[in-house]
């Protein structure tokens, strides 16, 4: 009974990790790194001079650096890796990503315990590296990988969204450019921007062309709208809410700009910068981490240059609701590091992992997008701030673009949120996408968004992307609570019968020794 | 007592047994949605469309003359007239394809398909593993979908198929050396099956070719080159990895490319921001 009941545990996950005494110097270790990188040659060779750096520092440890351009790509070779237990050492991945990793016990490295070691944690004793202490992460960013009491990896980089607007057209129809936006200026301007001359071309730009308003991640967008309304989308224990009257209202207006095409998606259209830099888009909502492709003097372009306008651009939040209440998505690349049966090798993950937040790495990597160091070590850094200071100086390393994005996300640093984690949540992140995307196809061929349109849209994506299938209680590694009555009976019973079958096999023994 | 004892211990361990049969279901039921994503969404998925097809073929046989005067099939005329977001029906032929995949369970490929007056892109169409095995080029296909425009490429998207019987037809590559600076011009083959000869491999971030556009990327990933005419025009050139990986000959041939050479290149015309064509083949003179 006892083995039957210790199968029933039924856990084949492998151990949770323990620090070693001291980091064996004497052993070779290989370890595998997947980064990301933005399609940016800087970004890489940023990377390879982090694995160089680092294997200078430690002589006995190999960084093999696996290049991907895709977080996706990265989730799905990490998911099928699992399978074989040939996952990666350490990864650059999303916050959504490890829930997802974490379904199996022990895959991943819980690092509660781990940043706080005198020797080997963030900023430990036993470094051959200048690294942050765990006060010097930002707090907001660090608080965004906890789950259910656990730490699950580290930010490595953070960005947000911006509106980005092309200042020169929006002033000559008229408009003035508030420091917030609003949802309501934002489609105002759009609207006005479809006039056209009698010739047929756009009154704004003189061309054929004009798609005043792309959102680039219509997920972000959905999800960002119904944050600042109110709206439901998911909650922390995963229970989807996503199908409500606010999304519906928010889909429609949504919808309603995409009738006359004022509005479009990346996914529909194309790259919002490359209509932007052809004086063909307005306002343009993408990642601060996509700002050196936004603008007339843009480091990188995917156009001629003959397509390209001169104008001005600048840099807000993306619109809201309440401009007092300010919201926006906090995103960008987090660290996570994979468990496995030696200790040391894993230690030499961490080691690695701690690496990546040094200010170099922190400060170099920032500075090719307009990402924003996730330590205040890195942010308050004097190299860092006179580089900020620098912005508009050239059209390369200070660009003006990049650097205002920079700063907004640190002036806002309070204002970002993140959705509730769960596995699962990647999947609702894409249905909200998608949402987006059906509602804008449906109306641009002529057809109907209405009640009965949405009730259908959300059947059918809730079939699509399986959320029917999430329970309630799908997160990872959540606190059981108190024992059930039911199972209390069970267990008391178990014991109730084993001191039965005990008086039993007692009562025969003695009565044998009577008899004797 | 021996009775009772043996009874209630074989009780407890029925219920200890069907209990820990539940909550196992109970733990395990995160861990078997992320296996049914990304493992058994294929099964279900293939199961489903194969069922579809079962169906399609099923409605076909009992209704094949009723729906082939239903279905109005535009030619490639009233194809490229016809306003983007339309609603397309056209019958074409397979050239070749890009490798099959999954989206939420839903496999899709890309398809290069072309008739004797045009070519049309069908961008990532839902199909089932087996009917993408089946179309094969040559295969006379007839495909529903809308008429899209991305960064300039053409194509057709959200699209459904069907299988014809019936003739093949395989194009051949046509020769747009002479027009290679005339994007407007090639813009009127666009998608279709091209060649160019006697192109010059230029430099690209110092080497011959780059994995990805700026070499940040990975072999196995998309190849550019930059070719060069005889006029001392640069054009960008791809090995689309999702059509030609690098186990392909043609991969192969490009990494093997040195600044300088002298090459031809035959593959479709693909348009981002400008021509930008897909190689299927390269030669090195």
């Amino acid at each position: 009974m006892t083995m039957l009941l210790g199968g029933c545990h039924g856990s084949s996950g492998r151990a949770g990790f323990e620090m070693p005494e001291s980091f064996d110097e004497n052993t070779v270790y290989e370890i595998d790194f997947w980064a990301k990188n933005d399609t940016n040659k800087t970004q890489v060779e940023i990377y390879q001079k982090c694995v160089e750096d680092f294997e200078a520092l430690y002589p006995n440890i190999h960084v093999n650096l696996k290049l991907y351009t895709d977080y996706s790509a990265i989730y799905n070779d990490v998911i099928t890796n699992i399978a074989t237990d040939t996952t990666p050492n350490v990864c650059i991945t999303y916050p959504d990503h490890i829930a997802t990793y974490m379904t199996g016990d022990g895959k991943i490295v819980m690092l509660d315990d781990i940043i706080n070691d005198p020797r080997y944690g963030l900023g430990g004793s036993e470094l051959r590296f200048d690294g942050p202490a765990a006060d010097e992460i930002v707090p907001k960013f660090l608080e965004e990988l906890e789950l259910n009491g656990n730490l699950m990896g580290l930010p490595f980089m953070r960005s947000s969204e911006a509106l980005y607007i092309n200042k020169t057209y929006v002033e000559a129809m008229g408009y003035e450019i508030p420091d917030i936006p609003t949802w309501d200026w934002v489609w105002e301007v759009s609207e006005a921007a479809m006039e056209k001359n009698p010739d047929g071309t756009f009154a704004v730009n003189g061309q054929d062309v004009m798609i005043p308003f792309i959102y680039k991640s219509t997920d972000n967008m959905l999800i960002t709208m119904l944050r600042q309304y109110g709206g439901g989308y998911s909650d922390e224990a995963g229970s989807i809410l996503i199908f409500n009257e606010t999304t519906g209202s928010i889909l429609k207006e949504i919808a309603s700009h995409g009738q006359t095409r004022a509005f479009s998606t990346f996914k529909i259209s194309s790259y919002p910068g490359n209509f932007m830099n052809a004086g063909q888009c307005i306002l343009a909502v993408d990642s601060t981490a996509g700002a050196t492709w936004m603008g007339s003097h843009a480091p990188l372009s995917d156009i001629h240059d003959t397509k390209k306008v001169e104008f001005e651009t600048v840099v807000r939040p993306v619109p809201q609701y309440d401009t007092s209440d300010i919201q926006m998505i906090s995103q960008g690349p987090s660290i996570c590091i994979f468990n496995k049966d030696d200790p040391q090798e894993v230690l030499a993950s961490w080691l690695f992992a701690q690496f990546l937040l040094t200010n170099e790495m922190q400060e170099r990597y920032s500075e090719t997008e307009g990402y924003v160091p996730v330590t205040l070590k890195a942010q308050n850094d004097p190299a860092y701030l006179e580089y900020l200071s620098l912005g508009g100086t050239d059209n390369g390393l200070h660009y003006q673009v990049k650097i205002d994005c920079v700063k907004m996300v640190i002036d806002n640093t309070e204002n970002t949120f993140i959705t509730p984690v769960f596995n699962g949540s990647t999947s609702l992140r894409n249905a909200a996408g998608q949402m987006v995307e059906n509602c804008v196809k449906t109306v641009r061929r002529s057809g109907t968004v209405d009640d009965e349109y949405l009730e259908q849209m959300y059947s059918d994506v809730s079939q699509m992307y399986r959320l029917g299938e999430l329970k309630a209680d799908n997160s990872i590694s959540r606190d059981l609570g108190p024992l059930p009555v039911t199972a209390k009976v069970l267990l008391a019973a178990i014991v109730f019968t084993w001191i039965c079958m005990g008086a039993y096999v007692l009562k025969e023994y003695l009565l044998k020794k009577k008899t004797k | 007592m021996k009775k009772f004892t043996v009874v209630f211990a074989a009780a407890v361990m029925a219920v200890s047994l069907a209990a820990c049969g539940a909550e196992e279901e109970s733990v395990q039921a995160p861990e078997t949605e992320v296996e049914a994503q990304v493992e058994d969404g294929a099964e279900a998925d293939v199961q489903d469309a194969d069922a579809d097809a079962d169906a399609d073929a099923d409605a076909d046989a009992d209704a094949d003359a009723a729906e082939d005067s239903d279905v109005v099939v535009m030619s490639y005329a009233e194809f490229v007239a016809a306003d983007v977001d339309t609603e397309v029906v056209v019958e074409t032929y397979v050239q070749d394809k890009q490798g099959w995949w999954e989206n939420e369970g839903v496999g899709m490929a890309t398809f290069y398909t072309q008739d004797k007056d045009g070519a049309y892109f069908l961008y990532n169409m839902p199909c089932s593993q087996e009917d993408y095995d089946a179309m094969v080029p040559g295969t006379k296909i007839r495909v529903t979908g809308f008429k899209s425009e991305w960064s300039g490429e053409v194509e057709i998207i959200d699209a459904t198929y069907e299988i014809l019987d019936g003739d093949t037809y395989v194009a051949d590559a046509t020769d747009l050396t002479d027009k290679i600076a005339d994007a407007e011009a090639l813009a009127d083959y666009m998608n279709q099956y091209v060649s160019f000869t006697g192109l010059t491999v230029a430099e690209r971030e110092g080497g011959a070719f780059t994995y990805g556009w700026d070499g940040s990327k990975a072999q196995g990933d998309d190849l550019y080159i930059n070719l060069e005419d005889a006029d001392g025009n640069v054009y960008t050139f791809v090995v689309e990895s999702y059509l030609r990986g690098a186990d392909t000959e043609v991969y192969q041939t490009v990494e093997a490319f040195n600044v300088g050479d002298t090459v031809d290149i035959t593959g479709f015309m693909y348009w981002y921001e400008g021509p930008q064509v897909h190689v299927t083949i390269a030669t090195v003179k």
